[in-house]
């Protein structure tokens, strides 16, 4: 931006007009966006113990599920344990999207309470880049939690039959919804007082989304009540949609649900973080 | 004070005129409109150049008035003491400054740059050192500083250099791979400083830069702050300490309840309290006595002539130069002999209190301002 190349330093720069204040670029962005990046992956840098959940927890869960529901869910599937592999990776992505996204509130809120986020509002930065960065860094552990899924499925007999192609858009759209759930956790880590109740609330209503939807169990044998809400979670969505790419079978009622809430979230949350960033005070 | 040297009383008018092409050049070199010729006053009415001009500025917390109606300048190249007890609104007002938070009424204009208007230009001109030392604490001192150098638009390498030059300069060199979190209070708050300092700022804003630090540490920052204006940055302090404001301005803003209830120098401000101390010894200590009683026959400022044994001294209160010269004339009048004489301003502290009716805090003491961290 050439802007910065003006002399602020000059020892007396009155000014007689009141000139409007220059646009950030879309290089500027991009620089600022790239610096707030790199600052926090040296955060998981200095403390690796912050990419445990994204590394451990699913090996923990896609390791629990396979053996502990595998056999008789897989039974009814009309298989095993294999079977069940099978429909719940799938699922075990879907899952990620959305409890690697809750941790993007948790830190953000921490940078308002040591107050680095004054120094940062006090700079000349679009105020968006700050989120996008914590956004792109939470993606980034969310494309290492789905990596992490894939080794363990491949090692607990996972086929992929060729479906590649169709493996890496469900990664894709996962990170797609994935980002999307971010404004939501995002909005919460500005607007609630601590860290603590961020993650209370964002556990609150991850639960019943996660629990109440194809992600772990078909929902044909769920109470009729149960399986409508069921149809519209984007959890199902996601899990189904992720399953028809990745071992063959339908895909559209699954990505249009997927679809219609990553939109629909982005555009009414994605406003709301900005505004409420912006006028925190 | 060193802005004497620079400053002519009455700046004439083709001075102005002078400035005018450099000004409009900085500015066309500034991508955007021209949105009107509104123009803004680079002087005060002494005609000393302003760096920091606020007019009526005022800032509501729900029913709270922090700011209410806040004039103060800030002349370039000089110190602006802003003195207030806990709450008086110096933290709204430096946040309003930096653009942090918008004002509800007034004018505030920084480097020749509106805080309402033109928020973008005026952030590349200012530094904050806030209450809180306010760098990440789990990046190294080189780090933070590398990243608010490339937030500011320096290129990497740009950005390296001048982190190396500031950790240097403010003897950060060997923390420089540290995480900040290590840091002790002291080091914490020059990172701090170096962190304003990456964009070489036109105005630094200094939110109670020693507040909770110890004495020792505390005469580390000051010398760093006297440092940055030697450099020729204009600073505006917010303080609660009389010690630090005297130690660092030249001139005083105080503010009490969000409004401005008094300013100027600081030998200005004491005489405004009226209240001086003439301290005056006899040639013949033997004398000391019948100059007492000769002084309080005088019965001047309505208060009492005290004797001080120890340095053998009658100390006689008044608030006028004619009465300075009615004690001269009183005393050898009696035929006494005046061997020496000295006037003693009251301190700041006293100022204080008889401008705001309560008292400041001590250095040590170390109490966080619960209101302004709620702002």
């Amino acid at each position: 931006m050439s802007a910065a190349t003006v002399s602020p330093t000059a020892p007396t720069s009155p000014t007689i007009t009141i000139v409007a204040d220059p646009k950030i670029g879309l290089r500027g962005h991009l620089r600022h966006t790239g610096a707030l990046i790199r600052r926090n992956l040296l955060w998981i840098k200095q403390d690796p113990e912050s990419m445990m959940d994204a590394v451990l927890m699913p090996v923990i869960f896609t390791l629990l599920f396979v053996y502990v529901f595998g056999g008789s869910i897989g039974q009814a599937l009309g298989g095993g344990q294999g079977a069940y592999v099978q429909y719940v990776i799938p699922g075990m992505i879907a899952m990620m999207s959305m409890n690697i996204a809750q941790g993007v509130g948790t830190g953000f809120n921490e940078d308002f309470n040591k107050g680095i986020m004054d120094r940062f509002r006090s700079l000349p930065i679009g105020r968006g880049s700050v989120l996008v960065a914590k956004i792109a860094v939470e993606l980034i552990r969310l494309l290492v939690a789905t990596t992490v899924v894939m080794v363990i499925a491949l090692l607990v007999g996972f086929h992929v039959h060729g479906h590649w192609g169709g493996l890496l858009a469900s990664i894709g759209l996962s990170a797609l919804f994935g980002s999307a759930v971010m404004w939501i956790f995002l909005v919460l880590g500005v607007t609630m007082k601590n860290a603590q109740s961020v993650q209370a609330m964002g556990f609150l209503v991850m639960m019943p989304l996660q629990f109440g939807s194809s992600i772990f169990a078909p929902t044909n044998s769920m109470p009729g009540w149960l399986s409508s809400f069921t149809a519209y979670n984007p959890m199902s969505g996601l899990a189904d949609a992720a399953r028809g790419l990745m071992t063959g079978g339908p895909i559209t009622h699954g990505l249009t649900v997927t679809l219609a809430w990553t939109v629909g979230l982005t555009v009414i949350m994605a406003p709301i973080a900005i505004r409420k960033f912006t006028r925190k005070t | 004070m060193r802005e004497g040297s620079r400053t002519a009383p009455n700046r004439p008018v083709s001075a102005i005129c002078q400035r005018t092409p450099q000004a409009v050049s900085a500015v066309a070199a500034v991508p955007g409109t021209v949105v009107g010729m509104t123009r803004i006053d680079n002087y005060s009415p002494s005609g000393r150049p302003v760096a920091v001009s606020v007019r009526g500025l005022v800032k509501h917390f729900g029913r709270t008035r922090a700011l209410d109606g806040v004039d103060l300048d800030v002349h370039e190249g000089t110190v602006l003491g802003v003195l207030g007890p806990n709450g008086a609104g110096k933290t709204t007002l430096v946040r309003c400054l930096s653009t942090l938070i918008t004002p509800d009424a007034g004018k505030a204009v920084v480097a020749g740059y509106d805080v309402v208007q033109q928020p973008r230009q005026l952030r590349r001109v200012i530094g904050l050192t806030g209450q809180y030392a306010s760098v990440d604490e789990k990046l190294s001192g080189r780090e933070n500083l590398y990243l608010i150098g490339r937030l500011l638009d320096l290129s990497g390498k740009e950005a390296r250099s001048r982190a190396d030059a500031l950790l240097e300069r403010f003897s950060l060199t060997d923390a420089a791979t540290r995480p900040a979190r290590t840091y002790s209070g002291g080091m914490r708050r020059r990172l701090d400083l170096a962190a304003s300092m990456i964009g070489r700022p036109h105005v630094l804003y200094l939110d109670e830069p020693t507040t909770g630090l110890d004495p020792r540490t505390r005469n580390e920052v000051w010398a760093e702050v006297k440092a940055m204006v030697r450099d020729g940055v204009t600073v505006l302090l917010t303080t609660q300490y009389m010690e630090e404001a005297e130690q660092l301005a030249g001139e005083l803003t105080v503010i009490d309840r969000g409004k401005v209830i008094a300013n100027g120098g600081t030998d200005e401000l004491k005489a405004k309290v009226g209240g001086r101390t003439l301290r005056i010894r006899p040639a013949d200590p033997l004398e000391l006595r019948p100059l007492a009683e000769a002084l309080d026959r005088l019965r001047l400022a309505g208060s009492a002539t005290t004797v001080d044994a120890e340095s053998g001294e009658v100390l006689v209160p008044i608030v006028s130069d004619e009465q300075l010269t009615g004690v001269v004339g009183a005393v050898t009048a009696r035929g006494l002999t005046i061997g020496s004489i000295t006037t003693e301003l009251p301190s700041l502290d006293e100022v204080f209190l008889s401008l705001t009716g309560q008292k400041t805090s001590a250095p040590q003491d170390l109490r966080p301002e619960l209101e302004e961290v709620a702002v």
